[in-house]
Order: structure tokens, then C-alpha cells, then sequence
């Protein structure tokens, strides 16, 4: 089996390079059997990698302690779920899921365009499988998930494997890494039809198009992925922190920033033709920025908790990211006339100009988080000293970013496009101006004095209400017109420009999430050795460890604590945090119990036994409006499914275009 | 005043304070590595930085009391004393004969950490020969 799957690896890294070469002869030469060709083997790579998963996938489940990756990431007490997993567990198996996720949306690509874009789909085509050859050459030379355990000359068999790490045995983690990869790997299709346009000379917006939906839903996985992370980190690291920009964390934000800039900016060109290369210099970003956060990952070049230990790959990394970025600059070096602006910005407080700023200010924010991640790199070449710097500078630097970014969120969709008149600027923003100073008064009144969750929950309630009054004043005039109730009307104008309406929900999920981090200023703990029996406070909860417990089952052996939570002498809750050693890797894991509330959560770990007096420790916490963070992952889900759903009226720009001479005379001429 | 003007300085004062802040931060938050024999060298001038080591938890050497935990850093054979009074717990990781990140500062002759990152122990690659335990046999990979 294991020589099949080897196999199957290798023949698909052979088709894919045949793919490749076909599809640029084919394109190049206007050959349409070595384009077709090249299209069909990309199908055909789709079934070898299929069975290599499928091949892996068996070992997993059926612990074959035969397989290397199989005794060094699964066991065999684990729940089926969680071998399963542990295909990402390490190294070579996250490997082969972006080898399966990158021909997966290749197949797609392929079957859904085989009858457009003739012109593009061979440099299409060719784009994916570069980058395909570049993945399979990881998992078919040094990087392969089908090596065998062997003693002197004959393959062996292990009595158990060493397991999943303990840490990642939870919930979110089982569909982080796939949701994260569908994100991540999904920004080469929009990035391949740019190329492919480039390079063919499309007239007109076509890749734009083609791509907004691959645009959108890869942009949703990233969002998804990035808080599935955010929650797991949560959840099990213990103190309830979800973001402490740990490289790893920073550089999957980073391709988030410039997608997210790149799904905004991209309107500019649909509806104006500006920004031609702007747009192309961005999705190119994004895509190797995503091939950059895999490699830092697993270099080891900076220091992180979560990286992959140092490995030998990080060169192949390296060569393939330059090849990649230089051929793509050269294009747009060769296509500028292609790429010239069709209109100019004409004043600085308009829709364009806040689309401007709006890119602007994300791309800082990039490069911001992009400098002090890399900043023990930089400064060791320069200075000869390795400096690092921490939370508290992304912080500072991301936070106000953070605030400016959301402050566009409201004022943008309200500008006109060309220029706002200072009328209309008084008519949309006096309302929700006072709105915001209405929230941050009441706020003082109440004893709030942080002046960055003061301006967060200012800002909130400004955007909530430009966003509200968009739909109320639109809902309103369908409802006169029709005579239909506001609720009905509100879906029918949302149906009538889905991208519009959903955009504006998604931005509403924004909000939500903001409010969940202001919360964060307000975040209370303490740390206590306690004895059995004793209770401790933390702001109006009394807490009560009424019991120790000890036990058992297959995969790991426990220590709990039984907390009773009381408040004002009412019963509130009982927690259990809990202490485990997990059989296998004899690792002792913190299982926290936190108790879920809109307004607060309360959150107890159940840290150590004290070494002198044999107590257990207890940390606790309070973490105001986490879940605001959590709800806000539905409301964005929600915009980015209408997002998806065709608009009823069919978009028209306003756009003038002059339309070919010859058009008009064929015209007369029937 | 000329539009072109107008983008200029809007983009000069978003850029500008950025890169103040940028610039302000790091001399606040930056701290150096070092290692153990280094810290040692620097005598007192250690005290004035925040600073970054790398090293392995002594076994035996943890001991937690209240809200504090201190245990004995080692590297290259150099030891070095470390109390931990930070707020977030310490990594699951962090056990005897782990491998730690530890930031924080110098003090008269215990060192003071606020942070301490311990090596994820499972995302090691398994090290031939001694991962799989029990089984005194070395193995290795074989293609």
C-alpha cells in the first residue's frame, strides 16, 4: 500500500510538470490538443493525490505503526476523529492537505471553465500546476508521508505511536488547519486569472469577475480559519488569550489584511477602471504571503510556540517565493500600458478616496506586523543583535489602525462616488455622530475611563448606525412604492444588490467583534493556592474548590477541581477545570471550564499543585464580552453567504464605454 | 490646493504617526536576546534591559508556592535562577527538561520573567531512537 501511495505522489509530481509545460506550449504555440490535454491530466493528478490521501487516511484510522508519520502523530486509544486529524498533525501530512486542497480547487477550476476564457485557462492552468509541482516536490522528496519504519533492512512495526499532541485533542482543532488551507490556497485562483489576463492582454475586467465569488468565499475561509485559531487559543491555552501576536498568528493575518484590501479596491476597478495594478500587485501579495506564512511556519527562522520545528524545506521555500515574486513583477513591469487608469480621483472626501485610505491604511498594518515579526531577523542584519519585539508594540501600532479602519467602515459606503458634497456629508453624519458622542457620554457617566474601548464602543455605535439607516432609508422607499411591511422590504432590498447589503452585514459582523475585543480592557484575574474547602473572590463571584477529584479513562488520567460559584450567596454555577496527563506522550494538558455568557465569562484553570503544601492553584478570570467575538463569526457568515447569492436586478456601472464603430454599423447593416 | 497636494498629506500624516508610533514602540518593548554566559558577563549593566533567553527547565528544579514558580534555567552549562510572576499560567509544555523561551528582566541575583514560552514538545519531528519509548532498539526511516 505504501509503495502505491509513493507511487501515486510520484507519478502525480510527473503530470503535474507535463501539465504545465502542455499548457504553456499549448497557450504560447495556440496548440488546443496540448491545452486540453493539459487540462484533462490536471484531472488526472486530482485522482493520484485522491488516492495518496486515501492511502494515508487508511494507515491513520487502521494504525499501521509501520508508516513513520502514522507512529509519530496518531496512537491507537485516540478517538477515529482525532486519527484522523493527526493527517495535520505534523509536517508531511499538512504537506499533503495543501497538495489535496490546491488540486481540489484545480479540479474545479478546471471543469467549471472548460468552455470560457479559452484564452486565459492555458496560463491559468499553467499557474496552478507551478505551484502544485512546487508542493508535490516537498512531499515527494524531503517531505514524503509514506517513509517506513525501518530496522537494518526490513521495515518494521512499532507497538503504538506517540499520539496527537494533547493540545490540539479539541474541537475547533480538527477543522482549523483544512478551513485555514481552503482560505490560504484558494487565493491562487484569483491570482492565476490575473496572471493568466496579464499575460494574454485581456481586454476589459473579465478575471475580476470570473473570480469574485472565489474571492469571497477564500476570503470567508481566511476569517473563519483566523478565529477558529483565535477560539482553540481560547479555549485550551489556559489564560484566555485569542490573539498575543505570536508569529505564527501574525503571519496568517497578513494575507487576511491584503485579501481584505484586495476585495475592496477591486471595486474601484470594476466600476472606474482605476487601480489596475494596485489590484494585481495585491492578489499577487496575497498569494505569496499566503506561501510565505507556510514557510515561516516551518523554518523556524523566528521563534514561536506554535512553529514546526527547524527543517530542511525552508530553502525550497525560499526559491520557489523568488521565482514566483520576480516573474510576477516582470509581468506588470511588461504590461503597464495594459494596466493604465481609465479615470483619476478627483477629491480627497469621496468614495474612492475612502477605498483609498482604506488600502492604505491595511497595507500599513501588513507591513507593520510583517516588520516586527521579521524584527529579530532585521535588526540581527543590521545591528548584530537579535531584538524582538512583543505584544504591547503590535498593540500600540495596530490598535489605533484597528480604530481608523473601523471609523471607515461607517463613513466610506455613505461617500458618492466622485465627490461628497458637504451637504450630504451633514445630512448622513450628523445623526450618527451624535449617536457616538451619545455612547461614550453615557459610558463616562458609568465610570468608563479607557479611552480606547471608550472610542471602540463610540465608533460601534456610529457605524451600527450609518449601516442601520442604509437599510431603513432603502427598505423605507420599497415599502411606500410596494406597499409591503419593512421587514419584507429589507430582504427584497438586500436581494435587489446582494454584494452591497452583504458587504454592509459583513461589516455590521465587524462591530460585533470590536465590542468583543474592547472587552479586553476590562479582563480581571487572580492566581490563588487554595485548599479544599476554602473559597476565594473575584469580583462578585465567590468561588469555592468544594473538592478534588482524581480518575481515568483510556487516553489520559485526570485531576479536577469542583468549583462552586456563587454570587451575592446565590448559587451561580459549578466548574471543573481539570488537570490531564494524556497516556501517551505523558504530557500533562489544563482542561479550563469557562462558563459562557453574553456579558462576561467566567473562566477557571486549574493550574498546578503547590509544591510545599500540596494545595491546588487556581487561576481565575473574567473576560467581559469575549463572546461578542464568537457571535460576530455568524453575522459575518451570514453577509458572506449574501453576498454570494445572485442580485435579483442585474448590476449596471456606471460606466461609460464607447462602444466599437463597427458594433453600430453590423447594426444597421441586419 | 492641488488635489495630488491634498492625497499627499493625508497619506504623509496616516504614514507619519504610524511610523511614530512604530519607532516610539520600539525602544519600549524591544528586548535581546542572550544567553545565559552572556547576562552573566554583563554584571549590572544586565538590569537596564528587557531581555530574551533561551535554555532547558533542570529537572527537579520547579518549585510553585502561591502565585509564584521559580526553577533553575540551564544552558551550555551555565545555570541561572528564574522566579516567574507573571499573570497567564505557564504552557502546558513547561515541565521538567523543556525547552524555554523566558523574557523579562535581571534582578539582584534571581532573574525576573514576565513571559515564559516552553516548545511545543509534540511538533517536534520524533528524533530517530528516542521517541519511541519502551523499545530500546534505534530505528530509522527508511523510503
Amino acid at each position: 500500500m505504501e509503495n502505491i501511495g509513493a507511487l501515486a505522489l510520484i507519478l502525480a509530481f510527473c503530470l503535474a510538470i507535463y501539465s504545465f509545460a502542455a499548457s504553456i506550449i499549448g497557450g504560447w504555440k495556440k496548440k488546443a490538443f496540448l491545452i486540453v490535454s493539459g487540462e484533462r491530466a490536471v484531472i488526472a493528478v486530482f485522482a493520484l493525490i485522491t488516492l495518496a490521501v486515501v492511502i494515508l487516511l487508511n494507515a491513520l484510522v487502521t494504525s499501521d505503526f509501520r508508516y513513520a508519520y502514522v507512529a509519530a502523530h496518531s496512537n491507537r486509544d485516540m478517538p477515529v476523529y482525532y486519527k484522523l486529524s493527526s493527517w495535520w498533525g505534523g509536517q508531511e501530512g499538512s504537506l499533503l492537505l495543501w497538495n489535496f486542497v490546491l488540486i481540489c480547487y484545480g479540479l474545479v477550476v478546471v471543469l467549471q471553465n472548460r468552455r470560457k476564457h479559452r484564452q486565459i485557462m492555458p496560463w491559468v492552468v499553467a499557474s496552478l500546476m507551478g505551484t502544485q509541482i512546487f508542493f508535490l516536490i516537498l512531499n515527494v522528496f524531503p517531505a514524503s508521508p509514506f517513509e517506513m519504519l525501518a530496522q537494518g533492512r526490513n521495515i518494521v512495526e512499532v507497538q503504538d505511536g506517540n499520539g496527537l499532541n494533547p493540545l490540539l485533542q479539541y474541537w475547533t482543532m480538527l477543522i482549523h488547519p483544512p478551513i485555514l488551507y481552503m482560505g490560504y490556497v484558494g487565493f491562487i485562483v484569483p491570482f492565476a486569472f490575473a496572471l493568466g489576463s496579464l499575460i494574454t492582454r485581456q481586454p476589459g475586467e473579465a478575471w475580476i469577475h470570473t473570480t469574485r465569488r472565489w474571492a469571497i468565499v477564500t476570503w470567508f475561509f481566511q476569517s473563519t480559519g483566523i478565529l477558529l485559531g483565535a477560539g482553540w487559543s481560547y479555549a485550551v491555552l489556559g489564560w484566555g488569550g485569542y490573539w498575543v501576536w505570536d508569529p505564527v498568528e501574525n503571519v496568517s493575518f497578513l494575507p487576511w489584511l491584503t485579501s481584505t484590501a484586495f476585495l475592496h479596491s477591486v471595486m474601484m476597478q470594476e466600476k472606474k477602471g482605476m487601480m489596475k495594478v494596485w489590484n494585481i500587485v495585491l492578489v499577487a501579495a496575497t498569494f505569496f504571503l499566503c506561501i510565505f506564512g507556510t514557510f515561516m511556519t516551518r523554518s523556524g527562522i523566528v521563534a514561536s510556540v506554535h512553529a514546526f520545528a527547524t527543517s530542511n524545506i525552508g530553502n525550497y521555500f525560499l526559491v520557489f517565493l523568488t521565482l514566483g515574486i520576480a516573474f510576477t513583477i516582470y509581468m506588470i513591469l511588461g504590461r503597464l500600458d495594459y494596466l493604465k487608469s481609465e479615470s483619476e480621483l478627483e477629491s480627497v472626501v469621496s468614495r474612492e478616496s475612502s477605498f483609498l485610505f482604506n488600502n492604505l491604511v491595511l497595507l500599513a498594518c501588513c507591513f507593520a506586523t510583517l516588520w516586527g515579526t521579521l524584527f529579530p531577523v532585521i535588526s540581527e542584519a543590521i545591528s548584530g543583535e537579535r531584538v524582538s519585539v512583543d505584544a504591547p508594540w503590535f498593540n500600540r501600532i495596530n490598535i489605533p489602525i484597528g480604530l481608523f479602519l473601523l471609523f471607515l467602515t461607517g463613513v466610506g459606503p455613505l461617500l458618492a462616488w466622485r465627490r461628497a458634497s458637504t451637504e450630504s456629508i451633514k445630512r448622513n453624519f450628523l445623526l450618527p455622530f451624535l449617536a457616538m458622542l451619545a455612547i461614550m457620554a453615557v459610558l463616562v457617566v458609568l465610570g468608563v475611563q479607557h479611552v480606547y474601548a471608550l472610542t471602540t464602543f463610540g465608533l460601534c455605535a456610529f457605524v451600527s448606525w450609518t449601516i442601520g439607516a442604509e437599510f431603513w432609508k432603502g427598505a423605507g422607499s420599497i415599502a411606500r412604492k410596494e406597499s409591503i411591511g419593512m421587514l419584507p422590504a429589507m430582504v427584497a432590498l438586500t436581494h435587489r444588490n446582494t454584494r452591497r447589503y452583504g458587504g454592509y452585514i459583513i461589516h455590521m459582523a465587524i462591530v460585533v467583534m470590536f465590542i468583543g475585543f474592547a472587552g479586553a480592557a476590562f479582563n480581571r484575574d487572580i492566581t490563588v493556592e487554595v485548599a479544599e474547602g476554602k473559597s476565594f473572590q473575584l469580583g462578585k463571584y465567590d468561588l469555592k474548590v468544594s473538592k478534588v477529584d482524581m480518575g481515568q479513562n483510556e487516553n489520559y488520567v485526570y485531576q479536577n477541581a469542583i468549583i462552586d460559584v456563587s454570587v451575592g450567596g446565590q448559587h451561580f454555577t459549578t466548574l471543573k477545570p481539570e488537570r490531564r496527563i494524556y497516556s501517551k506522550s505523558e504530557q500533562p494538558v489544563g482542561a479550563v471550564a469557562i462558563h459562557r455568557r453574553l456579558n462576561e465569562d467566567l473562566y477557571v484553570n486549574f493550574a498546578a499543585i503547590s509544591s510545599e503544601a500540596q494545595k491546588p492553584i487556581i487561576q481565575a478570570y473574567v473576560f467581559p464580552l469575549v463572546t461578542w467575538i464568537w457571535a460576530g463569526w455568524w453575522v459575518l457568515f451570514a453577509g458572506s453567504i449574501i453576498c454570494l447569492i445572485p442580485s435579483k436586478v442585474k448590476m449596471s456601472y456606471a460606466k461609460t464605454e464607447v462602444l466599437g464603430v463597427a458594433g453600430a454599423h453590423a447594426k444597421v447593416a441586419k | 490646493m492641488h488635489r495630488t497636494l491634498k492625497f499627499g498629506l493625508v497619506g504623509t500624516v496616516i504614514i507619519g504617526t504610524l511610523a511614530w508610533l512604530a519607532i516610539g514602540g520600539t525602544t519600549e518593548s524591544a528586548s535581546y536576546y542572550k544567553t545565559v554566559a552572556e547576562i552573566q558577563n554583563l554584571g549590572p549593566q544586565a538590569k537596564d534591559k528587557k531581555l530574551r533567553v533561551g535554555g532547558y527547565v533542570e529537572a527537579g528544579s520547579i518549585s510553585r508556592n502561591g502565585d509564584q514558580v521559580e526553577f533553575t534555567l540551564l544552558e551550555e552549562g551555565r545555570k541561572m535562577r528564574v522566579r516567574y510572576t507573571g499573570n497567564e499560567p505557564l504552557p502546558d509544555t513547561f515541565k521538567d527538561g523543556s525547552q524555554a523561551l523566558i523574557d523579562g528582566r535581571m534582578g539582584e541575583d534571581v532573574f525576573h520573567a514576565t513571559k515564559i514560552a516552553a516548545k511545543c514538545a509534540s511538533k517536534y519531528e520524533a528524533k530517530p531512537g528516542e521517541s519511541y519509548k519502551g523499545n530500546a532498539a534505534s530505528y530509522t526511516k527508511k523510503s
